[in-house]
């Protein structure tokens, strides 16, 4: 039947044409990367077989200041320390036992600048803002060095919570550098409280850039991206100042799924109402054609 | 004139002085259409539907919209698609039925083409037509720009720039366009302007003028014959039905697009509520930067084609820049269309396959339409540059050669 032959013909080229200008056209702008590795293969675990001692990590932040200095941390429900802005605002470490990586925490620990890749940043007489650790200053990373780090990652396991909100996790882990301000948007310029908390000046200074509001993120690059992206920055933007941020499978869904309520809010709704709104127009259609049928049949 | 003494408050006192009868008679059941058509025939309704529905869908997004470059992003973003109830049906309908229209537009204007339903007694179609293509352009490109992302923003950049003509320079016209020297605030005001006015005000009064154009000479057919519309109607109206070759528009025409429309629809929704990336770009969910350009910067699909004809030229040649040359090709690809009844030689109003050197013409077209609009996208490195140049090349050669082989199909035929 003609009507058809000239339906298949119409099919095919609009067929070809999408293809072409979506998935091919797609496939060859955008770059392929391995999918995220949450094992965080590449990095050796420093800790090299020490067993961490919760009493001896907690002796070691809380009454030798090894990270207290800088950071805040809530301790049998008791808040110590204080963020500081060192260039960024440093992090709260009550979360960090639950929403790293075990063996990433350690690395960080041990090289700031190396397991979150910005070595490269760090030039010109640049320093990470936090140092190395280096129970006895001999400049190297020792066997002391290994059981301290081993230590302080058993007691920020033993302090973090066993589960927190999406939108913490999205707080703990991007906002000191990143705002989200459709989560908490004003309408009348005063300051979301989801904005960066480092303030834009020494954002700048620091990294060089401001980094973009997360707002939108869903729906400019989506799922697949940022789950690799967030995983490791350096595969999809070679010399990127942003860090590798080290989070756990868990930590980073939540993340994601933060950026999703507040950036594709009408997700569920499409997902609930377009199949009801195609079941209607598929009975539409049903009708329209009974009808044509019906006043055609006395044409032909 | 002769006086009316039925009562203004009646129904045959309004019927008198509007002849509404008279009207929907000549308008739609003596409004006669050949019968023998396929669902191709449809698309005219396709389109008048898709335009409504940007229409509505577009007056609710105007409710909430503020072209204001500090506002816009988030009064689309935030606003119209998570704060408004339904706000973000109406913008994906919006931006998808902007990206469809372009779609059936294309299926409509190639099947004038295929058909020829160009020529003789037809021209007149055929240009108004051309003309609602440029207008709806403008209204897509106008559009492109409201929700200020980064794809708006470099669309807006790139293709305001093409009006300094290249070595002309002509940069006072640009600042002219844009109300600056750079894309900015009153770019912004000015396009939607254009966009929510000026723009579909023409629109509307060129869709009048191709419906116009369209009622006395009839549409055409799909063996094109020509039809004595008085002596078919005729049998129409005494009875012969089935024996007549023609077709009122009401109910008859309309209820087949009607039948085409429900299935156009579940097409339409599909790609609302399950796939639109292609109509939305992802990039221009990222807002607009002008420190930061995008990786690739491309024009949506339907004006991709055009856009590679610009890209084409890749290298200098014949004493010219390259961007010279591009410039000139993608004007001509602008407007050739509307020259088609002129540059078809060919006395006989004949469907393709029944002119067999311009039906290889018709689909070499069609393939080199294709491949500009893919190459229109990738980026233009190595081979790419190559193919793009070829089918540039192609395009400018069919042209060249339309008049040559319509002549030559008639003269074989024993019509020239």
């Amino acid at each position: 039947m003609r009507e058809l032959k000239v339906l298949a013909i119409l099919v095919f080229f609009t067929g070809i044409l999408y293809w072409g200008v979506e998935p091919y056209a797609h496939s060859q702008m955008h770059k392929h990367v391995e999918p995220a590795d949450f094992t965080f293969s590449d990095i050796k675990d420093v800790r090299d077989g020490k067993v961490g001692n919760v009493a001896a990590g907690k002796s070691l932040i809380v009454d030798q200041f090894q990270c207290q200095s800088c950071h805040s941390m809530t301790v049998d429900g008791k808040k110590i320390g204080a963020s500081m802005n060192l260039g960024v605002v440093t992090p709260d470490l009550t979360t960090a036992g639950l929403i790293y990586n075990e063996k990433f925490l350690a690395a960080f620990i041990a090289n700031p600048a190396k397991a979150s890749h910005v070595a490269h940043k760090m030039v010109d007489g640049k320093t990470h803002p936090m140092t190395s650790f280096d129970l006895n200053y001999d400049g190297t990373f020792g066997d002391d060095d290994a059981q301290g780090v081993a230590d302080i990652v058993a007691f920020l396991k033993s302090i973090a919570p066993k589960e927190i909100t999406n939108k913490e996790a999205f707080s703990a882990a991007c906002q000191r550098c990143h705002g989200a301000k459709y989560g908490d948007f004003r309408f009348d310029g005063t300051k979301s409280s989801m904005s960066a908390k480092t303030p834009d000046a020494s954002i700048l200074k620091y990294m060089g850039t401001i980094p973009p509001d997360l707002s939108q993120m869903i729906r400019s690059r989506g799922h697949e991206y940022l789950e690799e992206f967030i995983n490791e920055p350096a595969k999809h933007l070679e010399g990127t100042a942003m860090p590798r941020v080290g989070l756990n499978q868990e930590a980073q869904e939540q993340v994601v799924a933060y950026l999703e309520e507040i950036g594709d809010s009408s997700k569920d709704k499409r997902a609930e109402l377009g199949p009801k709104f195609l079941g209607y127009l598929v009975i539409f259609a049903l009708f329209a054609w009974l009808w044509k049928a019906k006043i055609w049949r006395h044409i032909h | 004139m002769a006086l009316i003494n039925e009562s203004f408050f009646s129904a045959e006192g309004l019927e008198k002085r509007l002849a509404g009868k008279k009207f929907w008679k000549v308008m739609m059941t003596e409004y006669w259409i050949p019968k023998d058509i396929n669902f191709l025939w449809a698309m005219g309704v396709v389109l008048a539907t898709t335009f409504s529905i940007l229409i509505v869908s577009g007056i609710f997004l105007l409710m909430y919209y503020k072209p204001d470059t500090a506002l816009a992003f988030d009064s689309v973003n935030y606003t119209i698609m998570q704060e408004v109830s339904y706000g973000w049906l109406f913008r994906h309908m919006h931006g998808v039925a902007a990206s469809v229209v372009f779609l059936i537009i294309y299926i409509h204007m190639f099947t004038g083409i295929y058909y020829g339903s160009y020529k003789k007694g037809r021209e007149m179609i055929w240009i108004s037509g051309m003309l609602l293509f440029v207008t709806f352009s403008a209204e897509g490109f106008s559009g492109y720009m409201l929700p200020w992302g980064q794809m708006s923003y470099w669309a807006a950049a790139v293709i305001t720039n093409l009006f300094a003509g290249g070595s002309l320079e002509a940069w006072g016209l640009v600042e002219w366009i844009r109300g600056g020297f750079t894309v900015g605030d009153a770019t912004l005001t000015r396009f939607f302007m254009l966009h929510v006015f000026l723009i579909p005000l023409v629109i509307i009064g060129v869709i009048v003028l191709h419906f116009y154009t369209l009622r006395i000479p009839h549409v055409n057919n799909q063996t094109s014959e020509d039809i004595d519309y008085d002596a078919e109607a005729e049998k129409y109206l005494a009875g012969n039905k089935k024996e007549s070759k023609v077709i009122p528009f009401w109910p008859v025409f309309l209820s087949k697009d009607f039948a085409v429309l429900g299935i156009f629809f579940i097409f339409y929704f599909y790609l609302v509520f399950f796939n639109y990336d292609f109509a939305m770009d992802p990039v221009n969910f990222d807002p607009a930067n002008s420190m930061k350009t995008p990786t690739h910067i491309y024009p949506e699909w339907y004006f991709l084609w055009s856009y590679e004809t610009l890209r084409g030229p890749f290298f200098d040649m014949l004493g010219m820049k390259a961007g010279d040359i591009g410039l000139m090709i993608f004007a001509l690809a602008q407007v050739i269309f509307v020259v088609f009844p002129f540059l078809d030689r060919d006395p006989d109003v004949l469907p393709a396959h029944k002119r067999p050197r311009f039906f290889i013409w018709f689909w070499i077209m069609i393939l080199d339409l294709l491949v500009l609009s893919v190459y229109g996208k990738l980026p233009p490195l190595g081979a790419n540059s190559l193919v793009g140049f070829v089918a540039t090349g192609l395009f400018l050669l069919l042209w060249v050669s339309l008049p040559f082989i319509t002549k030559a199909d008639a003269k074989a035929r024993g019509a020239l």
